[in-house]
Parts: C-alpha cells; sequence; structure tokens
C-alpha cells in the first residue's frame, strides 16, 4: 500500500546512514551536547522532574517509566552510586541498540551524562553483549574522544563533577539482559538474577544504588531537553511520550529499523511503503510477534493496534523490546515455536527448577510433535508445563526468580491459544502437514 | 618444565590489559573485572588454557574455582582450543524464516562437520541470536558478522579462509 501512515520527524536514527555519523565533530554539528550543557545548569532534581514529565519510558522491554526509575534512587546514600546501561541486546527479533552504537554513539553517551548528573554517578559501565564486537569499537571510540573533548573525566564541561564511563563486553548469556543478572556479570560472575526486592536502585552494583537503562532510552534523553519535556511528551500517548524504534524481520519485502510514532500500527509498520512494504506476492500474514520473541504472538486479524505499551498491553501482548517479526501463511506455527523454545531452553541460567525442567521440557514436546511423533495428550502436557513456569493469563511474575521463565511460557500460551489446530493436525496426521517446508520459501536459500 | 603459558611480548600484553582492567573497578573489587579479563586471555590464547585461568584468578584475587564457574558459564569463552576459525550459525525464528536452517545444512556439508562439531580449521555452531534479523540469514566467523548471507556470498567468504 502506498504511504499512509503519519510521518514523524526521526530523533534517534535521524543520522543513520550519513557520513561520519558515529564521530563526536558529526554529532556536535548537529547539536550535540547542547542537551547536557542546559541539564548542568539544572538543579539535579528539576532533571528528573523534566524526565518524568516527558513520559519517556524503559526501551528494553518493560517499558517502565524513566524518571520515575531515576527517583527511586537514595538521595542520601553514602555509598557511591552507578549507572549501568543494558547493551546486552539479544531478545530474538531485536536489533536497533546496535544501530545507535555503531551509527550515533554520542547520543546515547550524551545521555548517559545527563543521566549521571542528575543521579549523583560519578561511574557507569556500558554493558553490550558480547557478540557485539563492531559496535563496541564505534562505542569505545565515541567514549575516547569524550574523555579527549572534556565530557567525561575530572570535569564534564567544564563543571567540577567528575564522570568516567566504561565499556564491558559479555559473553555470550541472554540471561544478563535481565538487570539484576547484568549486574552479576558486572560484578564479574555468572549471570544469575537476583530476587528482587531489593531493587538495584537500593541494591543495585557492589551493593550501592544502581540505575540500570537501556541503550535507546538514554539515547533518547537528550531530546527532552533539546525539544522541551512537553514538547516530546506531546509526540506520543498521554502515558508514553517521544517516538520509539522498532525492529521489523521475517517474511516482508523489507525488513529492518524504523523509528515510528507511538500511534504507528502494526500493520503500517508491514504494509506502509515508508517501512516494510508488504509481503512479497502470492503470501499473506498468519502471525505476528510484536515485541520480541517473548511478547505473545498475534494472529493477522490483530494487527490495527499501535505498537505501544498500552495499547498492546489490551491485547494481552506486549511492545516489549520493539522486535517485530512476521510470519508468513507457508510458515509452520509448530516449527517456529519449537525455534523459539529452543532459545529460552539453551539460555536459562540453571538457578530456578520450573524454568531449568520446563525449558527443555518444552522443546522436547514441540520437537517430538514437530517431527510427527506426538501423541494425544502432548498438546496438555506442553500446556502443562508452560502453565509450571508461568501460569497465564500472567498473575505477575511466574513461578521463577526472573522474567525468563515467563518469557519462555508467554509464547507457548499464546501460540496455543491461537494456532492449537496446527498442533492438533500434526498429531492427527502423524507428520507437520508443511511437509519439507517448514519455512515457505524466502530469500536465496529456498 | 613445563611451557611458559605466554611468550614474552604476551606476558606485556596481558600484565598491561590487566592493569587496565583492574583500574576501572573500585580497589576492594578486582574480582569484577573477571570477563574482561578472560576475554583478554581468549584474545591472546585463542582459549582459556587451565594456567591461564590460574593466572587471572591469582590477578583478580580469587580462587580458580570462581574462574571456571565464569568461564563455563558464558559461550563465547573456549575451555577447548577451537578451530581457527569459529562459524556461529543463527537458527532462530527471524533467521530460519529467511533460509538459515537450509545454510547451516549447507555449510554442515561443505565442511564435512555437524553443527557441535570442530577440526583444526573449523568448529561449527548453531548459535542463538545475533541480533541481525533484518538481515536475515547471518553468522559470526571469530566474532565478525556476516549478514544478508546468500549461498554465492558464503562461498566467496569461506574462500577467503586459509
Amino acid at each position: 500500500m502506498a504511504s499512509t501512515a503519519k510521518t514523524i520527524e526521526p530523533i534517534i536514527s535521524a543520522a543513520w546512514g550519513k557520513p561520519q555519523s558515529w564521530t563526536l565533530d558529526s554529532y556536535r554539528k548537529r547539536g550535540g551536547y547542547e542537551a547536557l550543557k542546559k541539564a548542568l545548569q539544572m538543579e539535579p532534581a528539576a532533571i528528573i522532574d523534566e524526565v518524568k514529565k516527558s513520559n519517556l519510558r524503559g526501551r528494553g522491554g518493560a517499558g517502565f517509566p524513566t524518571g520515575l526509575k531515576w527517583s527511586f534512587v537514595p538521595k542520601d546514600s553514602p555509598k557511591p552510586k552507578y549507572l549501568a546501561v543494558n547493551g546486552d541486546e539479544s531478545e530474538p527479533g531485536t536489533f536497533k541498540d546496535r544501530y545507535i552504537l555503531e551509527d550515533d554513539p554520542h547520543m546515547m553517551l550524551e545521555g548517559i551524562a545527563i543521566a549521571s548528573y542528575a543521579l549523583g554517578v560519578h561511574t557507569c559501565y556500558v554493558y553490550l553483549r558480547g557478540e557485539f564486537k563492531f559496535p563496541a569499537e564505534r562505542t569505545q571510540a565515541a567514549i575516547d574522544e569524550a574523555y579527549k573533548a572534556g565530557i567525561f573525566g575530572k570535569k564534564v564541561l567544564g563543571k567540577d563533577y567528575e564522570l568516567n564511563c566504561y565499556l564491558v563486553r559479555g559473553a555470550g548469556a541472554y540471561i544478563c539482559g535481565e538487570e539484576t543478572a547484568l549486574l552479576e556479570s558486572l560484578e564479574g560472575k555468572k549471570g544469575w538474577p537476583r530476587l528482587k526486592p531489593p531493587f538495584p536502585a537500593v541494591v543495585g552494583l557492589f551493593g550501592c544504588p544502581t540505575v540500570v537503562n537501556n541503550v535507546e532510552t538514554l539515547a533518547s534523553v537528550p531530546a527532552v531537553f533539546q525539544q522541551g519535556a512537553d514538547a516530546y511528551a506531546k509526540l506520543g500517548t498521554d502515558k508514553s511520550g517521544g517516538t520509539r524504534l522498532v525492529c521489523l524481520s521475517g517474511t516482508v519485502n523489507r525488513p529492518g529499523v524504523y523509528e515510528v510514532s507511538m500511534f504507528t500500527t502494526l500493520a503500517e509498520l508491514i504494509y506502509d511503503d515508508k517501512y516494510g512494504r508488504g509481503m512479497p506476492a502470492g503470501r499473506k500474514v498468519k502471525a505476528v510477534i510484536p515485541g520480541g520473541s517473548s511478547a505473545p504472538v498475534l494472529g493477522a486479524d490483530e494487527l490495527d493496534v499501535a505498537m505501544e505499551f498500552e495499547a498492546l498491553k489490551v491485547k494481552q501482548t506486549m511492545a516489549g523490546s520493539g522486535g517485530v517479526i512476521v510470519m508468513d501463511d507457508a510458515t509452520c506455527m509448530v516449527r517456529s515455536l519449537w525455534r523459539v523454545a529452543r532459545f529460552y531452553a539453551e539460555e536459562s541460567c540453571g538457578q530456578c527448577t520450573p524454568c531449568r525442567e520446563g525449558t527443555p521440557w518444552q522443546t522436547r514436546l514441540l520437537r517430538k510433535i514437530e517431527e510427527g511423533r506426538g501423541e494425544p495428550g502432548d498438546i496438555d502436557m506442553l500446556s502443562n508445563v508452560a502453565s509450571s513456569i508461568a501460569p497465564y493469563p500472567p498473575i505477575g511474575l511466574g513461578n521463577t526468580i526472573c522474567a525468563l521463565g515467563d518469557a519462555a511460557a508467554l509464547p507457548t500460551h499464546s501460540f496455543l491459544m491461537r494456532f492449537r489446530d496446527e498442533f492438533e493436525a500434526h498429531i492427527r496426521e502423524h507428520r507437520c502437514p508443511f511437509g519439507d517446508k517448514p519455512w515457505g520459501s524466502f530469500g536465496d536459500w529456498s | 618444565m613445563a611451557e611458559p603459558l605466554f611468550t614474552s611480548e604476551e606476558q606485556k600484553t596481558f600484565d598491561a590489559g590487566i592493569a587496565e582492567i583492574i583500574s576501572h573497578y573500585p580497589p576492594d573489587r578486582k574480582s569484577a573485572g573477571m570477563l574482561p579479563a578472560l576475554r583478554l586471555l581468549q584474545e591472546i590464547k585463542g582459549w582459556l588454557p587451565p594456567d591461564g585461568l590460574r593466572l587471572v584468578a591469582k590477578h583478580l584475587e580469587v580462587t580458580p574455582e570462581r574462574a571456571m564457574e565464569v568461564a563455563s558459564f558464558y559461550v563465547m569463552y573456549h575451555l577447548k582450543k577451537p578451530g581457527k576459525y569459529v562459524i556461529d550459525v543463527c537458527t532462530n525464528l527471524s533467521c530460519s524464516l529467511w533460509g538459515a536452517e537450509k545454510m547451516l545444512a549447507y555449510l554442515e556439508e561443505k565442511l564435512g562437520l555437524k553443527a557441535g562439531e570442530a577440526n583444526e580449521k573449523f568448529t561449527l555452531r548453531e548459535t542463538e541470536c545475533l541480533a541481525s534479523c533484518g538481515t536475515a540469514p547471518c553468522l559470526q566467523i571469530n566474532e565478525d558478522h556476516h549478514e544478508s548471507l546468500t549461498k554465492a556470498k558464503l562461498d566467496a567468504i569461506l574462500a577467503k579462509l586459509s
């Protein structure tokens, strides 16, 4: 379809793809670090108030209001405070933060400086997933530039306030995107999530008050001060300000990362000429995962929904990390869920029994059904196993310390709810109805 | 006498690297440097030999068991010497929708290895999402990403690996 989606002025992605966009020089020419100058003249409490007013919500998955999170850090604590940046982008279907890190890392660094000053933080750790070699090189180069330019170091833009920023690379563990596992990893340990409460804002890194923010969240902060909190808030809905990045992948004509308004719908993202440009000839949408692989799947008749936290909550799914995965009508739903289930089994940290035992169990059952060995009762068993990890509909956290359990159970519940007939057909016919083509045929490997 | 872990050149790189790493953390929190220190060791040796783990533990003032615990938790650390080229193929949902399973089968046949196997030259593994879902299918070779792979593109990449 032609472009009918509302046009927005890109904020975060404005410079992507332009020559040398990752350099300090380029960032400064675009007004970079002016927001930091403004913020440094404000009282820290006033900065937090501005961010609250902007309705900026966390872009890492949970959508928690950023200003509110910052306000939980105790002001009278004698301990040092820390900022940890979550760049462990590993949720299947999510690939937006790497473009910020590769193409405009200074935007995030400016957000870091503003956040740190507001929170009284003197040390920030930027934690990137281990596989991000190139994004890490670009980010480290930007940090080095910022030190040289007097943005980090003993003084920040001449102000008597010390801020150090260190980059740390993980080593291949999805669980470290969970904020308390990330803190464990930053402390040099295996990534086992901690019980909450206490929340990191009170007891975080090294037992000290810590804010953990996603890369895109921090990259959104400068715009709040450039445009003003009210203007930034007005770009979005009553409860969710600004613009956001969404990642479109799967069987569409033009996958990629797009900056959209909070009013842009899934249908617009998939079909609009500005974004996905629809499905390849002869194909129809069967299913869409709207917010990373842990978000409950939607059917083809449910796409007229804004990609925004509250709107997707009404559909009993979530905006999550912005990873939209489209599956067409030639895609086998059992095979798809098997792939997703395998991921969670692989990435379960092993700390809680329901997740450690339940995630491989789901995977075995799905493989059995997909390979035509399924028996009557297997679907109920699958549903039972998923419910033992986390019941459906969700009533807060499931039976595990962290949300990975829920992330592993939600896809199972939602696939069974919407596509149960396909699971039953596998068992009835003792084979995958899609034969040896469970993925349709796309790209060069069809 | 056992062979020393490092050449003198490697020793210099390690000493400078470990000092830099430790300087990023509070003085009583040296052990926080575990992940970067293991990465440093692996960058020098290509894997994490037991002597190296003991050395890292000593510098960070923890037990060798603790170093091993961390090293064995994260998939990017090699506790055995891998092939010269470690090929990690993503087969998660977005990549599978663009043919990753077939790409893996092609690699298995071409390299004569099943996923999870290794020889001197190659380690072939199935891996989880590499955050390249919009440029599927993808794989990484020794941490370098290769995206939007076609058969021709993959052949050209493999031909360059000597």
